[in-house]
C-alpha cells in the first residue's frame, strides 16, 4: 500500500486525476468513431469531442431568468464530484493514496452528489423537459446504484476489502482462476454501467427528442462552459465506468508499483482495454435500438440479479474453497 | 360494380328528408359529381352521408365575391349581394361526390358536418377563419388557422381583403389560445415546440400528463401560414403551378400533379400520354424517397441509428439520380400545366433501370432487418395504435389508412392515367401500430419500384406537353392524386382571363393529425416522437 504521505505518490495520484479529464473527450471520440463506421460512415475525426468542448467553452454562457444561483453552481459541482469519483478508481496503478482514503462507497458517494446536482439543475428553471428528465434520471439511478453496490461487494468479499487497489491487486496476486461471482459481478456491472452513463439501450446520447431524453433533457437549458462541463462530466463518467470495468475484471498490465516502466505499460494497457471496450458498446448501439422507458427497470432488475447471484455463489462455492 | 351505385339512395333520402328536384350533374367536377344543394339541406346530407358510411374528404368556403353570375351556373339562383360557395366532398368505393351551396356573407351560416365527421373539424374552423362561414353546431368554437396576423372580423379570402394583406407589422406571438386542460392530481402539462431540437416544421403539441402516461395530447397548428390559397389569387396556370409545388415541399409533385390535373380538367386539356407516365414516374420517384425517409426515421426515434444511416444513404442517391435528370432533389418545378418540363433519354432509361435494380437489390436485406429486428419489434409493435373505428371516424388515407384496415388508394380505386394501365398494388395491415405503419410504407416502396419499372416498359412515345388552351370564366376542376401521404384534393376556379380566382388543396394530414391524437392515447410521453413520426402528417399542407 502506498504511504500515504508521500510527495510522489500524491504527484502521481495527481497525474493520474488529470489523465481522466484529458483521456475521456478521447474515448467518447472512438465511441462514435466505432459507431459511425459500424453504420457504413466516415464519422468524424476521434478528436471531435475536444474541438466541441473548445467550442462551448469559447462560447458565452446563456442562462434563464428564472435560473436560481444553483443552475450557475450544479456544472461545477456536477464536474469536480465526478472528477474526484474518477481520481478514486486505479487507472495506471494501484499505489495510490487516494485509493487510501476514498473506496468504492465514496465513489457511489460522489457519483450520486454528482447526480443530484444535475437532478436539481434539471428542475431549477422550471421547464417540462428538465423536471422529465430528473424524474426518469432518479428512477434509473435508484435503480442502478443498488444494482452496482452488489456487484462491487461480490469483488470485495473476495479481497476483504472495499477499496479498489486492494480489489486489483487481491486479483492480480491471484492466478488466474474463473471465479463465476465474477462473471456475474461482470455482468451486473456492465449493464450498471449502460445505464448510469446514459447509452443505448436505456438512453440515447445523440438524440434531439426532447421527450425521450433522459440526462440530456437535464442539460437542455445549459449553454457555453456550463455545457462543457456538464458534457465533460458525462464523459468522465463513461471513461470512470470503462476503467471500473476494464481493470477490475481485466486486471492486467496495472502497476502495482510506480517504476515509470510499468506505468507506462500501464498506460498502454489501460488505452488497449478502452479501446476494446468502447468498440464493444459501440457494436451494441449498433444493434440495439433503445428500450421503452418502462422496461428499464426490468433491465436493472437484470443487472441487480446478476449481481446478487455473484454475490451468492460466491458465499457458495468460493468461501473455503 | 356499377359506378356510383350508393348515389341513388343518397338522392332518394335527401328526398324523403325534404322533396325538391336534385340533380347530380356528372360534368362539371368530373370524375365527381356535383350536387347542388339549398344551404337548409347541409346538416341533412351529412346525417344522410354519415348513415350511409361515406367517407368525409374535406370541406372548403370560395367567396365569389360580388358577382354571383361569373358563374353561369348560379345565375338563376335567388342569392342577391356577396355569396360565399361551400363545396364538401364525400367517397365511397372510389366514387366522390361533390355537395355544393351558396351562403350570403351577410349571414353565413351553416350546419356543421363535424359531429358526424370529427376529421372535418379544422377543416370547418379554417373556413371559418378565412372566409367567416359559421359551422352551425360546431363543438369547437376556437379559431385554428388564425393566430394573431389578423383580427377576428378579417376574412382574408373574401375578395375585400387586399391580396398583399392589410399590415406589414411583425405577428404578435400567439399566446392565449384556450388548450383544454386536464386537472387532477399529479396531472402536469407538457408544451411541445413550435421550434424543436432537431430540423422539422414548427407546431405546437401540449400532453397533458401523469408521470409518464399520455392522457390527452393536443395540437395546435398553424405556425407556417403563408397564405397559399390567398397567393393563387390572379395568378396563370404557370404561375399556380410554382405555387402549388410549393405548398408542402416533400410532396411537391404530387401536388403540382393535383393542381395540373385540376386546371388541365377545368381547361379541358388533354396531356399527352407520355407526359401522364413520366408524371407518374415521377410521383412514385417522389413516394419512394420519402417513404425510405421516413422509415430511417422512424427506427432513428427509437434509436436504431444503423437503419436510419442505410435509408439516408439510399434516400440521398435517389435523390441526387432525381436533380440529374429533373434538375432538382426534389422535383419541384418538374410538372407543367398540360405536360411535363423533363423528357428522358435512352440513357437515362438504362440509368434508372440500373438505379431501380440497385435499390431494389440494397433494400432486400435491411427491410428483412427492420421487419424483423427484436430489439426494434419491441419499440415498434403495439405503439401508437389507430383502431381501423378511429381511422374511418377521421377518414384517413395513406399509409395511416392502409396500417388500420382501410386499403383505400385513389390510382386504384378511381384511377387517374397513366395508373388505368398499371397494376397497383395496395398494401393493408391491420394491426393499425407503429410497426404496421413500417410494413405499409416498406411494401410501398417494394410496390412503386416494381411500378417504375413497368411505366419505363410502357412509356409511349410522342410529345411531353400539351399546349394550355385559356379556360372560361368561373370554370372548375377538381384534382384528385394519390400523393405519397395518400390522397391529395385540390380544387381550382378560373377568373376571366385565365387567372386563378380560388385554389384550394386538401392535405391527407387533415385527417391524420386527429388520428395522432387518438393513437398517442395509453401510451407514454417517450413514445410520441415515434408515433408522431409514424404517421408524419405535413405541417405546410394543412397550415396553407
Amino acid at each position: 500500500m502506498a504511504d500515504i504521505l508521500s510527495p510522489s505518490a500524491w504527484l502521481l495520484a495527481l497525474v493520474q486525476a488529470l489523465l481522466f479529464p484529458a483521456l475521456a473527450p478521447l474515448l467518447a471520440g472512438w465511441v462514435r468513431k466505432v459507431r459511425a463506421r459500424l453504420q457504413n460512415r466516415r464519422g468524424a475525426s476521434v478528436f471531435q469531442p475536444y474541438r466541441e468542448l473548445r467550442k462551448l467553452l469559447l462560447k458565452e454562457a446563456r442562462v434563464a431568468h428564472t435560473a436560481s444561483p444553483l443552475f450557475r453552481a450544479a456544472p461545477y459541482v456536477v464536474f469536480v464530484a465526478t472528477w474526484l469519483a474518477a481520481a478514486t478508481v486505479p487507472l495506471l496503478t494501484i499505489d495510490l493514496p487516494t485509493a487510501v482514503v476514498a473506496d468504492i462507497i465514496v465513489l457511489a458517494g460522489l457519483l450520486a452528489l454528482a447526480r443530484v446536482f444535475l437532478a436539481l439543475a434539471g428542475m431549477d428553471v422550471g421547464t417540462a423537459f428538465g423536471g422529465m428528465g430528473a424524474s426518469r434520471e432518479m428512477m434509473i439511478s435508484a435503480l442502478a446504484e443498488p444494482a452496482m453496490l452488489m456487484a462491487v461487494f461480490t469483488l470485495a468479499m473476495t479481497a476483504h476489502s472495499t477499496n479498489l487497489g486492494s480489489v486489483i491487486a487481491h486479483h492480480l496476486g491471484d492466478a488466474f482462476v474463473l471465479r463465476p461471482s465474477y462473471l456475474f459481478a461482470f455482468a451486473g456491472l456492465t449493464l450498471v454501467a449502460l445505464a448510469e452513463t446514459g447509452r443505448i439501450p436505456v438512453d440515447n446520447p445523440t438524440t434531439h427528442l426532447e421527450l425521450t431524453m433522459v440526462h440530456e433533457a437535464m442539460v437542455l437549458e445549459y449553454s457555453g462552459r456550463h455545457l462543457a462541463l456538464m458534457e465533460w462530466a458525462a464523459q468522465i463518467k463513461l471513461l470512470l465506468y470503462g476503467v471500473l470495468v476494464a481493470n477490475i475484471f481485466f486486471p492486467w498490465g496495472v502497476a502495482s508499483d510506480p517504476a515509470p516502466a510499468s506505468l507506462a505499460m500501464g498506460l498502454a494497457a489501460v488505452v488497449l482495454k478502452l479501446a476494446v471496450l468502447g468498440g464493444a458498446l459501440a457494436a451494441a448501439e449498433t444493434v440495439l435500438a433503445k428500450m421503452r422507458l418502462f422496461r428499464v427497470p426490468a433491465f436493472l432488475n437484470l443487472a441487480l440479479l446478476l449481481a446478487l447471484l455473484g454475490l451468492l455463489s460466491h458465499v457458495i462455492l468460493e468461501v473455503g474453497a | 360494380m356499377s359506378r356510383f351505385d350508393w348515389l341513388s339512395e343518397f338522392l332518394a333520402r335527401l328526398d324523403h328528408d325534404r322533396p325538391i328536384p336534385r340533380q347530380a350533374d356528372a360534368d362539371v367536377l368530373a370524375p365527381a359529381r356535383r350536387l347542388d344543394l339549398a344551404a337548409e339541406d347541409w346538416g341533412a346530407a351529412g346525417r344522410i352521408a354519415a348513415a350511409m358510411g361515406l367517407r368525409h374528404a374535406g370541406v372548403w368556403a370560395d367567396p365569389l365575391g360580388d358577382r354571383p353570375s361569373e358563374s353561369p351556373q348560379e345565375s338563376g339562383s335567388e342569392i342577391e349581394g356577396s355569396a360565399i360557395r361551400v363545396q364538401a366532398c364525400l367517397e365511397r368505393d372510389g366514387d366522390y361526390l361533390i355537395l355544393q351551396t351558396l351562403v350570403l356573407q351577410t349571414r353565413p351560416v351553416l350546419d356543421s358536418h363535424t359531429p358526424l365527421f370529427p376529421g372535418v373539424d379544422r377543416l370547418e374552423r379554417h373556413a371559418r377563419d378565412l372566409t367567416g362561414v359559421r359551422f352551425h353546431g360546431h363543438p369547437d368554437e376556437r379559431r385554428w388557422t388564425r393566430h394573431q396576423a389578423w383580427s377576428t372580423d378579417d376574412f382574408p379570402l373574401r375578395t375585400d381583403f387586399p391580396i398583399e394583406g392589410r399590415s406589414t407589422r411583425r405577428t404578435p406571438a400567439d399566446v392565449d389560445y384556450p388548450f383544454a386542460r386536464i386537472q387532477g392530481s399529479g396531472v402536469y402539462e407538457i408544451p411541445v415546440g413550435p421550434v424543436h431540437a432537431g430540423i422539422i416544421e414548427p407546431g405546437h403539441f401540449r400532453f397533458q400528463a401523469a408521470g409518464e402516461d399520455v392522457l390527452s395530447l393536443e395540437e395546435r397548428l398553424g405556425y407556417v401560414h403563408r397564405g397559399i390559397e390567398k397567393l393563387a389569387v390572379g395568378r396563370d396556370p404557370q404561375g399556380l403551378m410554382r405555387l402549388a409545388a410549393r405548398v408542402s415541399g416533400d410532396s411537391t409533385v404530387a401536388y403540382a400533379w393535383a393542381a395540373a390535373q385540376a386546371m388541365e380538367r377545368a381547361a379541358g386539356c388533354a396531356p399527352p400520354p407520355r407526359a401522364m407516365s413520366l408524371r407518374a414516374l415521377l410521383a412514385e420517384r417522389e413516394r419512394i424517397a420519402n417513404h425510405l425517409g421516413d422509415i430511417g426515421a422512424i427506427c432513428n426515434d427509437v434509436g436504431f441509428a444503423f437503419a436510419h444511416v442505410q435509408c439516408a444513404r439510399l434516400r440521398e442517391q435517389w435523390q441526387r439520380r432525381s436533380a440529374a435528370l429533373f434538375g432538382h432533389r426534389l422535383m419541384m418545378d418538374t410538372l407543367l400545366p398540360g405536360g411535363v418540363a423533363h423528357d428522358l433519354s435512352e440513357t437515362d432509361f438504362r440509368e434508372l433501370r440500373l438505379d431501380h435494380a440497385a435499390l431494389q437489390k440494397a433494400i432486400a436485406p435491411l427491410f428483412d432487418i427492420i421487419d424483423d429486428h427484436p430489439s426494434l419489434d419491441d419499440r415498434l409493435i403495439g405503439t401508437g395504435i389507430l383502431a381501423q373505428a378511429d381511422a374511418r371516424a377521421l377518414g384517413c388515407t395513406g399509409y395511416v389508412g392502409k396500417a388500420s384496415g382501410l386499403a383505400f388508394d385513389v390510382r386504384r380505386d378511381s384511377p387517374y392515367a397513366p395508373y388505368d394501365q398499371v397494376r397497383v398494388e395496395v398494401p393493408e395491415e391491420t394491426a393499425g401500430d407503429v410497426a404496421a405503419r413500417v410494413r405499409v410504407r416498406m411494401k410501398e416502396v417494394r410496390a412503386s419500384l416494381w411500378m417504375l419499372d413497368r411505366l419505363l416498359d410502357a412509356l409511349p412515345e410522342g410529345e411531353i406537353a400539351a399546349p394550355f388552351p385559356s379556360p372560361q370564366q368561373g370554370a372548375m376542376g377538381l384534382g384528385l392524386i394519390e400523393g405519397w401521404r395518400g390522397e391529395i384534393l385540390c380544387v381550382v376556379r378560373f377568373a376571366a382571363e385565365g387567372r386563378i380566382a380560388r385554389y384550394f388543396p386538401r392535405d391527407p394530414s387533415w385527417f391524420t393529425w386527429p388520428a395522432l391524437e387518438r393513437l398517442i392515447h395509453g401510451n407514454i410521453v417517450p413514445d410520441f416522437p415515434v408515433c408522431n413520426k409514424s404517421v408524419n402528417g405535413s405541417y405546410a399542407g394543412v397550415d396553407l
